[in-house]
Formats: structure tokens, sequence, C-alpha cells
């Protein structure tokens, strides 16, 4: 996994709430035996017509915000389904960092899987990120190290993360290698299991 | 010190080890897989050189993507080369990892949140976890089962673990008894309706009170399924004796002596009564209406005899976001729901295919016929449902009534397959999202309960079922 520490990034503001993860990926795009390629269905129905044909006027394919790093997004974003589609297709447009008010249980999970930095900030301010945002013409600044959001005007934002996932991202750790440095730890958890509950072990 | 939560005694009882920022490794005893889900994460295994830690704790089905018809011809039969390099995978993936696999065709093949519990894989105290969301499902047992990613996926295929932070404690509290014609997707509608899609972020949601006492396991799979859309990634309803009535027997329930030991184990798993809730929800069920949803998220509810919202009188970004639904819809603001003339119908998906769900939507359907402009569809949830169902002859009271009676699957509640909607045709569907495009591009759901979704086969519009009983 890619280690997340600072960001340096135009954002692209999606005034939208409950974007679900349908629209994020439709499934027509799950289809898939690999991570890679999925940034061709990112937010499809809302990109494209049925026949392949760009709509035009989606905020993430405005010229203003090509190589966007940031999306700013309304409340509770990723909501839905569980794909995991979601994250691997924002990050593979390039983005590397959501904001937003809230963010959907297995979907901010996922982010953490991925090298993905959702950030959850009061609404408000979530609002005046939005503001500044529009256009184009800018440079936020996200310090995972620090935890702050910097606007191009020069406002801090400072903002709230798991420490667990906070190391996770800022080292790009793999998950199954640290929990298999646990492995004596299960086995004995397994063992005392198959005394207690016998019925599990007869399948 | 207060009294444990029935998500408290799960949990207590599945951690492996706690690191020093509160991270649990958390045992889990059932790992339920599907094709859609688990590709990356048997690559991601070998790229390691990483074995199945449990493959007798694992179980496989195959159900997003395969077709409802033609099941029998088998795998290399699906005309989607997409879908079928997909189940070709699984296929490989389980054989070589020694994986129990139901295949599409074998009949105990089906929708996997039905498929576990028809085969008493599920049991309550359990921690189950499959790659999808509606994993919620086996909460109905008493048992802490979330959806997962496909990172997590592969992470637990190598360690039967999870790493987790302990989520927040929320009960939903059902009092009273509900109205003829209202059952548990009208309770889980209007729940959602109530605390919105994101009101059990962050929550386990217990489910308690005497509607939920009188549900059958049917009705709790229903209403634990639909957590998710209310935000929380796990419901649960604590173990009973109707619990325990649905499990015995079935082929992975225990037997004789261990049959005894587990049941005593399981009444463990209650609620202690000075426990506190970090949030509590009290709903009175006598006061809910046959439910359906107007808008393009769970949470956009209205009663079959009521109105959609008129955008007019909200505050400006509430009435942004109605628009933008209403628009989706095509339906006028304030306008009467009853009044949506619909095209299609689909009864089935891991919310509502199971064969109590077939039987309300066979009692409205019997001796009526679908309206001639509506094109409906029955999909059961396994193929032990079906044939449950054909034993009791209900395929021949759909088939009369004009419905078209297909094979198990998750079909049209995701359109991966080919049964999906048209650009604004409008279906009413018992599944679990009306989110855009869900059921295929431009396409417009309503959810709603078998027996409303059938009465609205047979009027052609939404209708209030109770005018049918």
């Amino acid at each position: 996994m890619i280690p997340f520490t600072r960001l340096d990034a135009k954002a692209a503001p999606l005034d939208v709430a409950n974007i679900d993860t349908d629209q994020i990926i439709p499934k027509q795009f799950l289809k898939t035996v690999d991570r890679e390629g999925l940034a061709r269905g990112l937010f499809y129905d809302l990109r494209f017509e049925a026949d392949g044909r760009p709509k035009g006027g989606f905020v993430l394919d405005d010229p203003a915000f090509a190589g966007a790093g940031v999306l700013i997004a309304g409340d509770n974003f990723g909501c839905g389904s569980s794909r995991e589609h979601a994250p691997w297709a924002l990050l593979d447009f390039g983005l590397r960092c959501v904001i937003s008010s809230s963010f959907a249980d297995i979907f901010y999970n996922n982010c953490f899987q991925n090298g993905l930095l959702p950030i959850a900030l009061p609404r408000e301010q979530v609002r005046m990120l939005m503001a500044e945002a529009k256009g184009g013409n800018h440079v936020f600044s996200v310090d995972l190290e620090t935890q702050t959001v910097t606007s191009p005007s020069g406002q801090v934002f400072a903002f709230d993360i798991d420490p667990g996932g906070k190391e996770k991202l800022l080292k790009g750790l793999d998950a199954i290698g640290e929990t298999l440095q646990a492995a004596a730890d299960i086995d004995a958890y397994e063992a005392r299991r198959a005394l207690d509950q016998p019925w599990l072990e007869l399948a | 010190m207060s009294g444990k939560t029935l998500y408290d005694k799960i949990w207590d009882a599945h951690v492996v080890s706690t690191d020093a920022n509160g991270e649990a490794i958390l045992y889990i005893d059932l790992h339920l897989i599907h094709e859609v889900t688990t590709p990356q994460a048997f690559a991601g295994l070998r790229a390691a050189h990483r074995p199945v830690r449990r493959p007798d704790r694992t179980l496989a089905v195959a159900d997003h993507n395969i077709p409802t018809e033609g099941q029998a011809l088998g795998v290399g039969a699906v005309a989607d080369v997409e879908a079928r390099a997909q189940l070709q995978a699984l296929e490989r993936n389980v054989a070589d990892y020694r994986i129990e696999f139901f295949p599409m065709g074998d009949p105990r093949n089906g929708i996997v949140h039905v498929v576990g519990p028809e085969q008493g894989r599920t049991q309550p105290g359990m921690t189950i976890v499959c790659g999808d969301s509606h994993t919620s499902t086996h909460g109905a047992f008493g048992a802490l089962a979330q959806g997962i990613g496909t990172s997590e996926v592969e992470h637990v295929l190598a360690t039967q673990t999870l790493r987790q932070q302990k989520s927040k404690n929320m009960r939903v509290t059902f009092t009273g008894a509900p109205a003829p014609g209202v059952g548990a997707k009208d309770f889980a509608l209007a729940m959602i309706g109530r605390i919105g899609t994101s009101g059990g972020t962050g929550h386990v949601i217990e489910f308690a009170g005497e509607a939920i006492t009188a549900l059958s396991m049917e009705g709790r799979m229903t209403l634990c399924n639909l957590t998710i859309e209310g935000g929380a990634r796990a419901g649960l309803v604590a173990p009973d004796q109707t619990t325990f009535d649905y499990l015995m027997g079935r082929p992975s329930a225990p037997k004789g002596a261990a049959w005894e030991m587990a049941v005593r184990h399981w009444r463990r798993f209650v609620t202690d009564a000075d426990a506190v809730f970090d949030v509590e929800v009290a709903i009175d069920v006598s006061t809910i209406a046959p439910t359906v949803t107007w808008g393009t998220s769970p949470q956009d509810v209205v009663a079959v005899d009521g109105r959609v919202p008129d955008p007019a009188q909200f505050d400006t970004d509430t009435a942004g976001a109605i628009r933008r639904a209403l628009d989706y819809m095509g339906l006028e603001a304030g306008q009467r729901i009853d009044e949506a003339r619909i095209d299609r119908v689909f009864i089935g998906s891991c919310t509502n295919s199971r064969i109590e769900d077939l039987r309300a939507a066979a009692a409205i359907a019997a001796g009526r016929q679908v309206a001639p402009h509506v094109r409906a569809m029955v999909v059961p949830g396994s193929g032990l449902v079906k044939d449950q169902a054909e034993s009791e002859g209900l395929d021949v009271i759909f088939r009369e009534a004009g419905f078209d009676w297909r094979e198990p699957g998750c079909s049209m509640c995701l359109g991966m397959n080919p049964d999906r909607l048209a650009p604004g045709e409008r279906c009413a569907s018992t599944s679990n999202r009306n989110f855009e495009g869900r059921q295929g591009r431009g396409g417009r759901t309503h959810l709603m309960s078998p027996a409303m979704a059938a009465a609205a086969a047979v009027a052609g519009h939404i209708v209030d079922v109770r005018t049918l009983l």
C-alpha cells in the first residue's frame, strides 16, 4: 500500500449528499478480477451517457480541476455497498483524499486499506472548503502527520483520525503481515474455543 | 458498573488481543464468500504465498452475477464473458484452497445471506463476515455479522480474524402490534425514515421489544438486512426459542448432545437488564402503515396513503436534494405516491426472497392477474427456497397470475446479471436499495414489502395492500 503523508493538490467540490458506492462505481465495473483500471468507471453514470459519450459538466471533467487530488463531498459519502472498487476507482483516477462531514462505515474502513485518506470535518467547515475549492485555481495542503487541512486562503482546519488508521496510512502497513505476528495468540484462541464450543469443529 | 449489551458480549467473546490504539484482533467464526468481491483477495494470497487459515470456516456461493435462467447449463454457458470469468475464478479459487462451495445450479446455492441461515451455518453468538454489506442479515440470529471490503476478505482468509475498533451500542425498541398488511419490511423502512441513512453510522443496532419477539426468523432477517441502509454495519436480535426452532435439524446445526450444549451457550447472548446504550430509539409499530420509498435513498420513505414531499416546504439544502430525487424518479412534488404507475415488479433479493416472503406475495397474487402493462418477476433466494415454494404450489400461483418464475440469485436487486431495468422504467421492488441506477441505468426503484409489490403488480400502480387483503 502507498503511504500517505502529505498532499498538495487541487480539490474538486462535489456538493451532493449521500453519494453511494453505486454512484462512485456502477455495477458493470465490478465484474473484474483486478484492482487496477477502475478510473474509467468512476462516477460513470454522472459523467457519461449510456453509449459512452462524455456528458460534460461533472466537476472531475472540468479542465479547471484536472489533476485534482482531493474530493470535497456532501454528507454521508460512500454509503451503500461494501465494494472496495469504490476507493480503488477514486485512487486510480488520481484522488488521494476525500473530505466530507461524514462517511459510511464500510467505505471509511476500506479507504485505510488502500492509502486513501478520508477526512471528516464539521459541516460548516466542509462548506467553507467547498467554497474555496470553486474555480479550481488553488492548492490545498493535507498533512496527515499534523492532522490538518490548509485551504488556499491559509485557513487551517484540524481533523480527528483513529490513531491506528493514521499509522497504517503513514507507514503504508500490510495489515495481514501485522496480524500474522500475533499468530500464536490466534492459535491459543482457537484451542480455547475448540474446548468451549466443540460443535463448531465438527462441521 | 452497568451490564453488557448483546454486542458487548459477542465482541468480548471474540477478542484475540487489543493493541495500544484500541484496535482489536477479532476472531471470525464464519466467512461467507462470493464471486464478485473475492478474486482480488485470492490474488493477494497467491502473490504473498499465504494459505487460507480455516477453509472449514469458509463457505462459497455464486450469486451476484449469475443468470436466473438456464443455470443447469453450467457456468460455461453464461453469456456474459466477464461474469463467466469471475465465476470461473471462484471455482478455481475454492478448488485450490479446499473451500466448501455450492456452485450455480446446486439446489443449496443461492443468495449468500439466504444460504448461510438455511444451512444452519449461521448460529447465535458468532462473528460472521462477508464481502457484502447486507451481511447484517445474519444478525437476526444474534450473530455479529458485518460486511467487509476485499482487503479485509483477504485478511480473514489469511488470519481468520479482522482488525477493528469497537462500535457504539444503539437500541431500537419496537413496541405494539402491527396492523394487518404491515410487517418487518415496513418496520425497517419506517425506522430508516426516522433515523436517516446515516443514523446508525458507527453503531451496532440491537432490535428489541415485543414486536421483534413476535417476528419470525424471516422477518428478523429482513429487518437486520436493512440495518446497513440505516448506516449501521450490523444489526442484532437476541436469540430465543424462535431462533432455536429455526436452526434445529438444519444441515450444519449441532446435533444430539452437542445441540443441547450449543443452546446453553447461545442463551447467554442477551443484553443484561442494566446495560446502557449510547443511543435509544423507540418505535410503536401500531402507527406504521405499509411503507414505500419515493426517492433515491432508503430514507426517502412515505406511507402508501401519503404524498411525496414538496421541496417548497423545506430549507434550501434539503429542497435541492428532494428536487434532484423527484426529477430522477419522474414524480411531481406533493403527488400521491399511490398514483405512481409502475412498469416492473421484482420480488426477490437477500431482503425478501425467503419462503415466507414468497408466501406473502402469492397470497396477494392468488386468483388475480398482473396488470397488462407490467412485467413482474419472482426470484427465489436459493434453490431450496425454490423447491419449497414449488412443493407448496406457489410457482403455479405466480405463473397463473402472470409472474415470471425464475431461478435463484441476486438478480435485479443490483442488476449485475441480465435482469435489470431499462432507463425510465419504474419498479416496485422488494430489494434494499433505491439508489440512482442501482437496478439499471435510469431505472426508478420503489422499495416495499413482498405483499405490497405483488399488489402493485396486479394494480399496475403503487397501491395499499390493505385494500386487497
